[in-house]
């Protein structure tokens, strides 16, 4: 990205829209405001400090940008083959689950052990719950935004299946209270804490760590190289040799792998060092693997830009709730504008593409979209018309 | 399991399957059209939503049922023209803009409710209308025409949608732009007016189906859909982008539920299996799309802006 | 090119301009209690700062310096006019808040429990006095951040278990009693024999109050039948509907459930003229032709109390329980029915026994 030298100003600008379409659902959230009788000024006020206005503020922001940067780096993967994960609340609750099986079954393992392999439990349960839509869409052709909302149905039902059954804390049974959680975890599974702080874990780093090896992986690799290959041009890397449908399912369960790590840094890294179920998939990810795909457009679909969008994103999302505390407005507002800035991101999306795209041509181009290159999905079955291919 | 085949059961569970499925059948017509001109709009939970909230206040505050479908039409419109703004116009990525409508219409669907209506009260009900001599058939007669008059509406809407995409000129230009674009551009038949129109017909299917199952239920609740408006997406591919498929998948949704639920009733399904049981639709759904993508194509363009000259 | 992004800036700001008249319109015709109750304190420190000269007025008409006021907060999962567990508790603050001088911020829909967590911390982080974690799936966040906040009192339910930490209390309602009752007026009213359950989901207090109303039904009539269904969701209305489609199908002429889905299967059961049993709160409004009853909760009854015990410097350690004989769970009768009287005398001799220990609900 920045190997590229000078940054034009047409560039900046490119950069800036989503920004400026962030802010403007935010004048959209005032307007609702002032409709509902709370005062803006104190609002947007009290969304900034909790946000970013205290070291308490900006670790919660850490903390609530985490699962969204592993997602959005899944998702800037997928992206590069061409696939759309909407799968993330899924593969995040599998991640979460196979980690807290892991940790269950080992109790007195040393945190050197323990956290390792929780970690590469969770990476384990999202890739398998990423690989499954990948093989339905490489050798079925099964649509994947399809066969992943189905299997988000599924995670969730077999989530509260095991929190209320299998693996609840037998307290909750001697009691008689049943209430659908785990016992509380190892102590040695609990992610260290940063800087003596008693909230701020290794979870931000982690994500950053996976953030920079998406990045290796999809420009310093060749398995990184076919996967754009894959995403730019089906037919061109299926002459070329590259085995197509295989690195599809890769990407797909590369893409889970990281959602699955989220939803394990969010059981080890939670305040409450369980895995509790409300009965929903939001309940436990906090609609994080929505939220990771807007991250990652933010971050104009770059592993290195979702690090930064992530960051503001999740401030977005916990100022919104420290607002919904100051002015006492339904909390239904806070889903509602969350909604509101997905919309203007996305939709204002094509602006920033095409003001990078009157750039003169370069040799890498990371935040351009495949996709315009290559209307062709990676669809098995002959390819449609070539549609006047390449521009 | 002999319990289940008694003409009581029987009976209840086709006419609770047909009643689970309207909503599904309107939402999913409508993703239809919009699928078969190439744009997949995945928000259609979000306006189901609050064009039950719509259809819902318009009734408690007038009594009026059709007024409150009316409303639920209205709504629709509108957030089909949002839709069509952000997809057809400014190309936003059909996979996610919709999420984002989705999001919106969970959030705001509940807010208006908070705001305007606080405490859930009772709403009245669509007249249910017994089809003359058919409602007097044994059994059949009470399973298919003894039915509240929306569900008549959503099956009727069937061959409608067949004859409008397999009969008219608007149909033809549909299957044109969603198959070839660049074609049926240089035919001169405009992609973005067709794609224009056929989102605004699924917004208005959708505010319908979120008005018919409010309506239905005589209450707003938040989250009233519980994510219908997804699973109706699901069943467009699974009925292949043909109404009468469409039909055939919300009916089998409708009805495994409605199997599941009264083998739980007669406690043939033990209690500590409701999770498990819980995931067969999306299971069955999930195969069904595998046989289903075996046999047929999606529209060539779905999911792809057009732009003239690429 | 350059029309089509005026018509969608217009559309945009004609969409913007419905937005704004949707919110504010409301405010006419419904009378929304929560925006006044913090109405109040908000506008209190806005009086004094517009006359600082001499004025002497506006600390006398507030009564009292907002900072002394006892500061609550409430957490709870669902929307705060739930008509079922959230609305339960946040009447019950609005209550007490009427005997004693009290700031309340309310946080609903919280059905995150990580987000819960950080609201349950930055509320005490506030300082507020008493912090109310309203949803078992809390408990093991609180459990975490009661300790770092040694001087800020929790109260989470329902539950029975504090921990042993001083900070924190639990409450929990004893439903069984009150479903046991029900119970006994369903058996009584039913002419089919069967009554119907529309449960959630078989966990705390849905269950504690499932098992008691059937442990009723058949301590009443040991032949009768009881069908008990959990939908597996507390939130999927039409499946609530949908069974107790099922039930009347089965037979049954008397139903209950439990959750904020049940106003689904309230209008089933008005549809088909078979009884309802509603619990957590007052559900006559639902359908006022066929609720017998509703066994309400008064939380003000344990929240009065804890309320005083964290002014006069216990801030915790205790377990409270709402149950008939305290007066914290009540059966309300729908006026609108009439039960016989010798129904009534049933019910009533019911909630006797159930009180003085002679009539167990089995649990």
């Amino acid at each position: 990205m920045t190997s590229q030298g000078g940054i034009s100003g047409r560039r900046l600008l490119a950069y800036s829209v989503p920004i400026a379409s962030v802010l403007a659902a935010l004048v959209l959230g005032a307007l609702m405001l002032i409709a509902l009788d709370a005062s803006p000024v104190e609002g947007v006020k009290a969304m900034f400090d909790g946000a970013f206005g205290s070291g308490k503020a900006l670790t919660a922001t850490l903390l609530k940008a985490t699962p969204l940067l592993f997602v959005g780096v899944g998702i800037t993967i997928a992206f590069r083959a061409n696939v759309i994960n909407i799968g993330g609340e899924g593969q995040m609750v599998m991640g979460a689950l196979l980690s807290t099986i892991v940790a269950l079954n080992m109790p007195d393992v040393p945190a050197a052990i323990m956290l390792p392999a929780v970690l590469i439990a969770g990476l384990i349960g999202g890739a398998i719950w990423g690989a499954i839509p990948g093989a339905l869409k490489a050798y079925y052709g099964v649509n994947e935004i399809l066969s992943t909302i189905m299997l988000n149905v599924v995670a969730v039902q077999f989530m509260n299946y095991l929190l209320r059954g299998p693996l609840i804390d037998p307290a909750e049974i001697e009691r008689g209270t049943r209430i659908p959680q785990t016992e509380r975890l190892p102590e040695a599974a609990d992610l260290p804490f940063l800087f003596g702080s008693d909230r701020l874990h290794i979870g931000p780093l982690l994500a950053i760590a996976a953030a920079i090896a998406a990045y290796i992986l999809l420009w310093r690799t060749p398995l990184g190289y076919r996967v754009r290959a894959v995403g730019q041009n089906t037919d061109a890397s299926r002459y070329a040799g590259i085995p197509v449908k295989r690195t599809i399912v890769l990407a797909l369960t590369m893409s889970g792998a990281m959602a699955g790590l989220a939803g394990a840094v969010l059981v080890f890294g939670s305040e409450s060092h369980r895995m509790v179920t409300d009965g929903s998939t939001a309940g436990f990810t906090g609609s994080a693997g929505f939220n990771g795909i807007v991250a990652a457009l933010f971050g104009a679909l770059h592993p290195l830009w979702t690090i930064p969008a992530s960051f503001l994103f999740g401030g977005l999302l916990v100022g919104g709730n420290a607002l919904q505390r100051a002015v006492q407005v339904p909390a239904a507002l806070i889903l509602a504008l969350n909604g509101l800035v997905v919309v203007f991101v996305v939709s204002t999306e094509g602006f920033r593409r095409r003001l990078l795209e009157r750039q003169p041509a370069v040799v890498e181009e990371p935040a351009a979209e495949p996709e315009k290159e290559a209307p062709d999905p990676p669809d098995t079955g002959p390819p449609p018309a070539p549609d006047g291919g390449g521009s | 399991m002999s319990d289940f085949f008694t003409e009581a059961v029987l009976i209840a569970t086709v006419a609770g399957g047909i009643r689970l499925a309207v909503p599904l059948l309107f939402a999913s017509l409508g993703e239809m059209f919009g699928q078969r001109s190439g744009v997949l709009n995945l928000g259609v939970d979000g306006v189901m939503l609050l064009g039950a909230f719509g259809g819902y206040y318009a009734v408690l505050k007038t009594d009026n049922v059709w007024l409150g479908l009316l409303v639920g039409v209205a709504i629709g419109v509108v957030f089909g023209l949002i839709t069509a703004v952000m997809s057809v116009t400014l190309k936003a990525e059909q996979g996610i803009s919709g999420i984002g409508i989705y999001l919106f219409g969970l959030g705001f669907s509940d807010l208006l409710f908070q705001k305007w209506v606080g405490t859930p009260l009772p709403i009245k009900a669509f007249p249910k209308i017994n089809i003359p001599v058919l409602s007097d058939i044994p059994i059949i007669g009470e399973m298919l025409f003894r039915h509240s008059a929306v569900v008549y509406i959503a099956f009727a809407a069937v061959p409608l949608s067949m004859f409008i995409i397999n009969r008219t000129n608007f149909g033809m230009k549909i299957r044109a732009v969603g198959e070839n674009p660049e074609a049926a551009d240089s035919l001169g038949v405009s992609v973005t007016k067709v794609r224009y129109a056929t989102l605004i017909i699924g917004g208005l299917l959708a505010g319908v189906a979120g008005a018919a199952l409010a309506i239905d239920l005589k209450i707003f609740q938040q989250n009233l859909t519980n994510a219908a408006g997804f699973i109706a997406i699901a069943l467009v591919y699974f009925g292949a982008w043909r109404p009468l498929g469409v039909m055939g998948g919300a009916l089998l949704y409708g009805f495994v539920n409605s199997i599941v639920l009264q083998l739980k009733t007669l406690g043939i399904i033990p209690r500590s299996w409701s999770d498990i049981a819980a995931m067969a639709p999306a299971i069955v759904t999930i195969l069904a799309l595998v046989i289903v993508a075996q046999r047929f194509k999606p529209p060539a363009a779905l999911t792809k802006p057009f732009e003239r000259g690429r | 090119m350059e029309k089509r992004y005026l018509w969608i800036g217009l559309g945009v700001v004609a969409i913007v301009a419905i937005l704004v008249v949707a919110l504010s319109g409301g405010d006419d015709d419904e009378t929304t209690e929560t925006t006044v109750a913090s109405g109040e304190t908000t506008e209190a420190p806005s009086e004094t700062t517009e006359a600082p000269s001499e004025t002497t007025e506006a600390p006398s008409d507030t009564t009292e310096a907002p900072a002394e006021a006892f500061r609550v907060a409430v957490i709870a999962p669902s929307a705060q006019n739930d008509l079922a567990f959230t609305q339960s508790m946040v009447d019950a603050v609005n209550v007490v808040s009427g005997s004693v001088d009290m700031e309340i911020a309310i946080t609903d829909g919280t059905f995150i429990v990580e987000d819960a967590a950080s609201a349950i911390r930055d509320y005490a982080d506030q300082g507020y006095d008493l912090v109310i974690a309203h949803g078992s799936q809390y408990g093991g966040s609180l459990v975490e951040i009661a300790p770092d906040f040694p001087d800020v009192s929790f109260a989470w339910g329902t539950a029975a278990d504090t921990f042993g930490l001083p900070n924190v209390y639990a409450y929990e309602a004893a439903s069984d009693e009150g479903g046991y009752v029900m119970g006994v007026l369903a058996a009584a009213l039913s002419e089919s024999d069967t009554v119907g359950v529309v449960g959630p989901v078989e966990v705390g207090d849905a269950k504690l109050y499932v098992d008691g109303f059937a442990a009723g039904v058949l301590g009443e009539n040991p032949g009768a039948d009881v069908k008990i269904v959990y939908t597996g969701s507390f939130s999927d209305v039409a499946l609530a509907s949908e069974t107790a489609q099922a039930h009347a199908t089965a037979g049954a002429d008397v139903l209950t459930g439990s959750a904020q889905m049940v106003v689904g299967a309230v209008g089933v059961a008005a549809e088909n003229g078979i009884l309802w049993f509603g619990t957590q709160a007052n559900q006559a409004q639902l359908a006022p032709e066929i609720v017998v009853a509703s066994q309400v909760y008064h939380w003000e009854v344990v929240i009065s109390q804890i309320v005083a015990q964290v002014q006069a410097g216990t801030l915790g350690g205790e377990v409270f329980v709402i149950d008939l004989a305290n007066g914290g769970e009540v059966i309300e009768y729908n006026p609108g029915y009439e039960v016989p009287a010798d129904v009534v005398a049933k019910a009533d001799a019911t909630i006797a026994g159930i009180i003085d220990g002679s009539i167990s609900t089995g649990s």
